[in-house]
């Protein structure tokens, strides 16, 4: 006979003093460890039910603007630097890890229409609606000199905004053309111009950096290579776009916020087609930055509210407001991609959380650990109707709200219509429009 | 500078050439080759020398080495597995990796750890969702390699009990058991003479550490087994008709004659649940944290303990109950009917999931196994079956034993208890995942007194037997999963450990709604309702907005695009579709004749008489 139990000896399993760690001996037979979907399951729904509860975007609220905060522009090497222009003309310069102001500059008269740093982050531009580009140094003037710019550039019609070139020494400015400058030089280098309305922003593509896209106030999106004379294809929409974005990641993507209330994301390739229509906003969009992964970009409305989308999705994974935050008028995502900065018609700029329940600070590795599992959680039972709707659930003020109702109850009484006609038409005689196209008007070369 | 050596010194000079060509970049470790290659390139004069030098004494594996190293080039795109074999990786130090490549792994241990089924394919699913799926299961297969490997790191190997050649193990007494093995196994067989109070039930703890018994006349004792330190010891002046410990070993529910108590583990009653009365059997689903009791009048209740509410109290219209017990799988009750039927039941659903007819007369007994795959039955007709859960309810095999079976258990390697009368006959499988094979019992032990409960002590090879004449512990070499995992039920788990293991337990309670016959359906793509919602939306759209569009033909330039043209090219592209189904349907065809023709491979002349 041969025979053998199962003796384990204590000592293996028990720790042998009381500042030792206890033994936890793992088998991860399944048979041991039943009901692992069930279990995952609830485990995800805790973490969704958690999400919701540490959701708190806010962050801070940086006042001192004497008007209405038009433009912001993010410090190149300094991620706490941040530079904000105000209808009264004021730029000021903040620090956000002190959320102090940090030093004010009067810089036009009238509005500050748009400012932007130069790559290597020594100075910045600002061009106003007294008709100048002005190039001021970052750092402050020393003990007795007096605030002045570096450059000052007179010009003959109202500039409405501004975008340096990402690695050399050249910036455009845009207005009633869009201008190409050298910053050595008083005059343009070259000019363009495509129709005759005026042109609201102008924005350098990140990657092939001589690209350019502009949008005016004729509908249309405009597309300039700087190596040219000429632009090079332009789209028309339904309605005006307020600015434009490009990806930082993709070179060929760019996004368009729109007055009808929807983003556009374009492939630069074909613009006859959108890749993505965004719709959530209930207002004209009036900004848009993209986050520096890629993945995501801000939008601010004038229906008082942020919103977060993903790329490739049409509809935002995140909306902000506050009781106080008035109409939204630029909004950018900070390049440490953790914060979005806001700037809105109540003369404050708000800081927020780009992910609203992260958790800010070092965390422990078991932390981070505890983090990557319960994400992981929260993407594979995505889909369960349970999780999903504690997932989706955002509180919305009652103008925004009731305005979603409103438009949802238009948006299927023409959809009623046009199946209606569909169906009581001679086949093939009335052909369905996909969203995305509805939205395109023309595209020219 | 002089570059390649002369020919016709001491090496072939084709060799030469051609390491002169190569000029592969060298690394300092690579001995011998180094040296050749040294000559072959450009270098200071003097070590030129001291390297022609040496070359005529150079040992037969330089040449082995250049010229594998040669055929491996070859050989690099068509079998780069070979290579491996033929010249394991060498370390800084020239050691030789004895062991090249990844571990290897056993694929049925593989198979175990997998939980993607390959061979089920979503329908209509889109090229995004299934490339994600893919690359699913590719991370997926991954784990279950790694989770396979890390089997290595187990501690404790199973128990074993074998005979020699010819011996039975069935003839083998506890007491030959008992003095053959060691002094601390020894110890966990012994025999509580309770004559007084009996026949007993009995229950251990989740962790088997602990032991909890109650006699018909109202004896009730808990105790930490191991040690033999008695926690309590009360009696409740009432029938004990059945004893569980609740998740922990902390609470201990009590099925009395009228009502349902729970003690705690001093003794003290802590609840009276009045709504669970006359209960003959209990259950308790520890990760739902329900006590599922039947009753006398015929009712099957789930009670949750973490809250104290009844989740659902069900009719299962079939008389008395006596006969439960759970599927620890998918945390199902199985109830024993007096008609033969055993029933399937779930919180969930007023009606049993499923009803198996088992034997011609009553059920007597009941056991599921730990995998969920193997339910063993025994009824009044003395017939012991096994029956197979995995969606058929098919009976595997079936003994008739003298007795019949009155008492069933499974433990956690599969061996099957039966209590006959007063013996205890257990029958071992091959392995794990195997049933129970009836023909020769493994093991088998007469006791004092009639058999009146059976459990196996989890993570111990032990069995707890209660009886008319108390409680015995018998060893069952085998019988438990060596290897505990520390964060599910750890014997040797502290108080504070216990604690944070019930916090985390009771914060992952699944709820009552979710317990069915597959526990993984939740993880599966709902395939009905996604055909339902898409005929919906295709319905209130007025148009299938996933519909591939007809072919249109593109307008063409300089007046080739006449209607004739147009409607001849919209022809030709039906035609070649047309053509694709047809080749596809014949394409299938012949497969159907092949299948069908090896079973008259050749024909016989007595095919004629078969009708």
């Amino acid at each position: 006979m041969k025979v053998k139990m199962l003796s384990r000896n204590p000592d293996n399993y028990v720790r042998e003093t009381k500042l030792d760690l206890q033994r936890v001996p793992r088998n991860y037979d399944p048979t041991l460890h039943p009901f692992e979907v069930p279990r995952e399951y609830v485990r995800a729904l805790n973490a969704t039910k958690l999400e919701r509860v540490f959701a708190k975007p806010f962050l801070a609220s940086l006042d001192g603007h004497r008007d209405g905060v038009n433009c912001l522009a993010k410090h190149p090497k300094s991620l706490a630097t941040v530079l904000s222009g105000a209808c009264d003309g004021e730029v000021r310069i903040w620090n956000l890890t002190k959320r102090k102001c940090i030093r004010t500059i009067q810089a036009h008269e009238g509005f500050v229409r748009g400012i932007c740093t130069r790559f290597c982050g020594t100075s910045f531009f600002t061009v106003g609606d007294d008709k100048t580009v002005k190039q001021w140094k970052m750092d402050g003037p020393g003990c007795g000199e007096v605030e002045e710019p570096l450059h000052t550039i007179l010009g003959k019609t109202v500039y409405t905004g501004i975008d340096h070139h990402w690695k050399e020494a050249v910036f455009a400015t845009c207005g009633q053309q869009v201008d190409i400058w050298d910053e050595q030089r008083t005059s343009p280098v070259c000019s363009m111009t495509w129709g005759f309305d005026s042109i609201s922003s102008v924005k350098f593509n990140p990657i092939e950096t001589f690209l350019l896209g502009s949008c005016a106030s004729d509908r249309n999106i405009v597309l300039y290579d700087m190596r040219q004379a000429t632009p090079l294809k332009k789209v028309i929409l339904d309605m005006r776009t307020n600015t434009i974005c490009w990806n930082p990641m993709e070179a060929f993507i760019f996004t368009a916020a729109n007055e009808d209330y929807n983003l556009y994301t374009f492939d630069m390739r074909a613009l006859d087609t959108p890749v993505m229509v965004h719709m959530d906003h209930v207002s004209a969009v009036l900004d848009v930055d993209y986050s520096p992964t890629g993945k995501e970009f801000v939008s601010a409305s004038f229906d008082k509210s942020v919103r977060i989308f993903p790329v490739d999705k049409s509809r935002s994974r995140e909306v902000y407001h506050t009781k106080r935050m008035q109409h939204v008028i630029c909004v950018k995502w900070t390049s440490d991609s953790k914060y979005i900065m806001c700037g809105s018609d109540e003369m404050n700029i708000r800081l927020w959380k780009a992910n609203a329940s992260e958790k800010l600070g070092v965390l422990t590795s078991r932390e981070k650990a505890a983090k990557d599992y319960n994400q992981k959680l929260k993407e594979k039972f995505q889909h369960h109707p349970h999780i999903k709707r504690i997932a989706r659930h955002r509180h919305l003020p009652k103008s925004i709200y009731s305005q979603i109702q409103e438009q949802r109850i238009m948006k299927e009484a023409r959809r009623r219509k046009e199946v209606n006609r569909l169906k009581h038409s001679k086949p093939g005689s009335v052909s369905v429009v996909s969203e995305k196209k509805k939205h395109i008007v023309a595209v020219v070369k | 500078m002089e570059t390649a050596p002369k020919p016709g010194r001491d090496v072939p000079p084709k060799k030469n050439r051609l390491q002169a060509k190569k000029k592969k970049p060298r690394r300092y470790w690579e001995e011998e080759t180094t040296l050749t290659a040294a000559g072959a390139s450009p270098g200071p004069p003097g070590n030129k020398k001291r390297n022609r030098e040496p070359r005529p004494q150079r040992p037969k594996n330089a040449n082995i080495a250049k010229k594998s190293r040669v055929s491996r080039k070859r050989q690099l795109p068509k079998k780069p597995r070979e290579r491996r074999n033929l010249e394991p990786q060498r370390s800084v130090s020239g050691a030789q990796d004895p062991f090249p490549g990844p571990a290897p792994v056993p694929v049925e241990v593989a198979r175990k750890f997998r939980r993607i089924d390959k061979s089920e394919k979503l329908p209509h699913s889109k090229s995004k969702t299934r490339s994600r799926l893919e690359v699913a299961e590719a991370e997926e297969e991954e784990i279950s390699t790694k989770a396979a490997r890390s089997e290595l790191l187990l501690a404790e190997e199973p128990g074993f009990l074998e005979g020699e050649d010819g011996e039975d193990t069935a003839k083998i007494r506890q007491a030959d058991i008992v003095e053959a093995v060691d002094i601390a196994s020894a110890a966990k067989h012994f025999d509580l003479n309770l004559r007084q109070f009996g026949p007993y039930r009995l229950n251990y703890s989740p962790t088997g550490r602990h032991l909890a018994f109650g006699g018909r006349r109202g004896h009730v004792a808990t105790l930490d087994w191991v040690t033999k330190r008695l926690m309590c010891e009360i009696n409740v002046m009432e029938a004990v008709r059945d004893i569980r410990f609740l998740h922990s070993e902390a609470l201990l529910a009590v099925a009395q004659n009228r009502w349902l108590h729970i003690y705690d583990n001093q003794g003290i009653e802590l609840h009276c649940i009045r709504r669970c009365d006359r209960v003959t059997r209990l259950e308790f689903l520890p990760f739902h944290f329900l006590l599922a009791t039947a009753s006398e009048t015929g009712f099957l209740t789930y009670l949750d303990v973490s809250v104290g509410k009844i989740v659902a109290a069900l009719n299962a219209r079939a008389g008395r109950l006596d006969v439960m017990t759970k599927n620890p799988y998918n945390a199902v009750i199985h109830l024993g009917h007096s008609n033969g039927t055993v029933s399937l039941w779930s919180p969930a659903m007023k009606e049993p999931l499923a009803k198996i007819l088992c034997h011609r007369g009553g059920v007597r007994a009941v056991a599921v196994d730990s995998t969920g795959t193997y339910m063993a039955t025994s009824g009044l007709d003395h017939q012991l079956k096994i029956f197979d859960l995995r969606g058929t309810f098919q009976p595997l095999c079936a003994r008739t034993l003298p007795q019949g079976a009155g008492h069933l258990a499974f433990s956690q390697r599969g061996l099957l208890a039966a209590g006959m009368g007063d013996v205890v006959n257990i029958w071992a499988g091959q392995g794990k995942a195997s049933p129970p094979s009836l023909e020769q019992p493994y093991l088998t032990h007469r006791l004092s007194g009639h058999v009146h409960g059976l459990h196996f002590c989890p993570f111990e090879d032990v069995l707890g037997v209660g009886h008319n004449g108390g409680v015995t512990s018998m060893l069952v070499p085998g019988a438990a999963e060596p290897n505990f995992d520390g964060l599910e039920s750890n014997p040797y788990r502290s108080q504070k450990q216990r604690q944070e293991w019930e916090v985390k337990a009771l914060l992952e309670k699944v709820p009552a709604e979710l317990i069915c016959l597959d526990p993984r359906a939740l993880a599966e793509v709902d395939v009905i309702s996604l055909e339902q919602e898409k005929k919906e939306r295709v319905e209130r759209l007025g148009y299938d907005p996933e519909a591939k569009a007809p072919f249109q033909p593109k307008p063409k330039q300089k007046g080739r695009s006449s209607t004739a043209s147009l409607v001849k090219r919209k022809r030709k592209v039906m035609d070649e579709q047309h053509r694709d189904k047809v080749r596809q349907s014949l394409e299938q065809q012949p497969q159907k004749q092949e299948k069908a023709k090896p079973l008259r491979a050749r024909p016989s002349a007595l095919d004629r008489f078969v009708r």
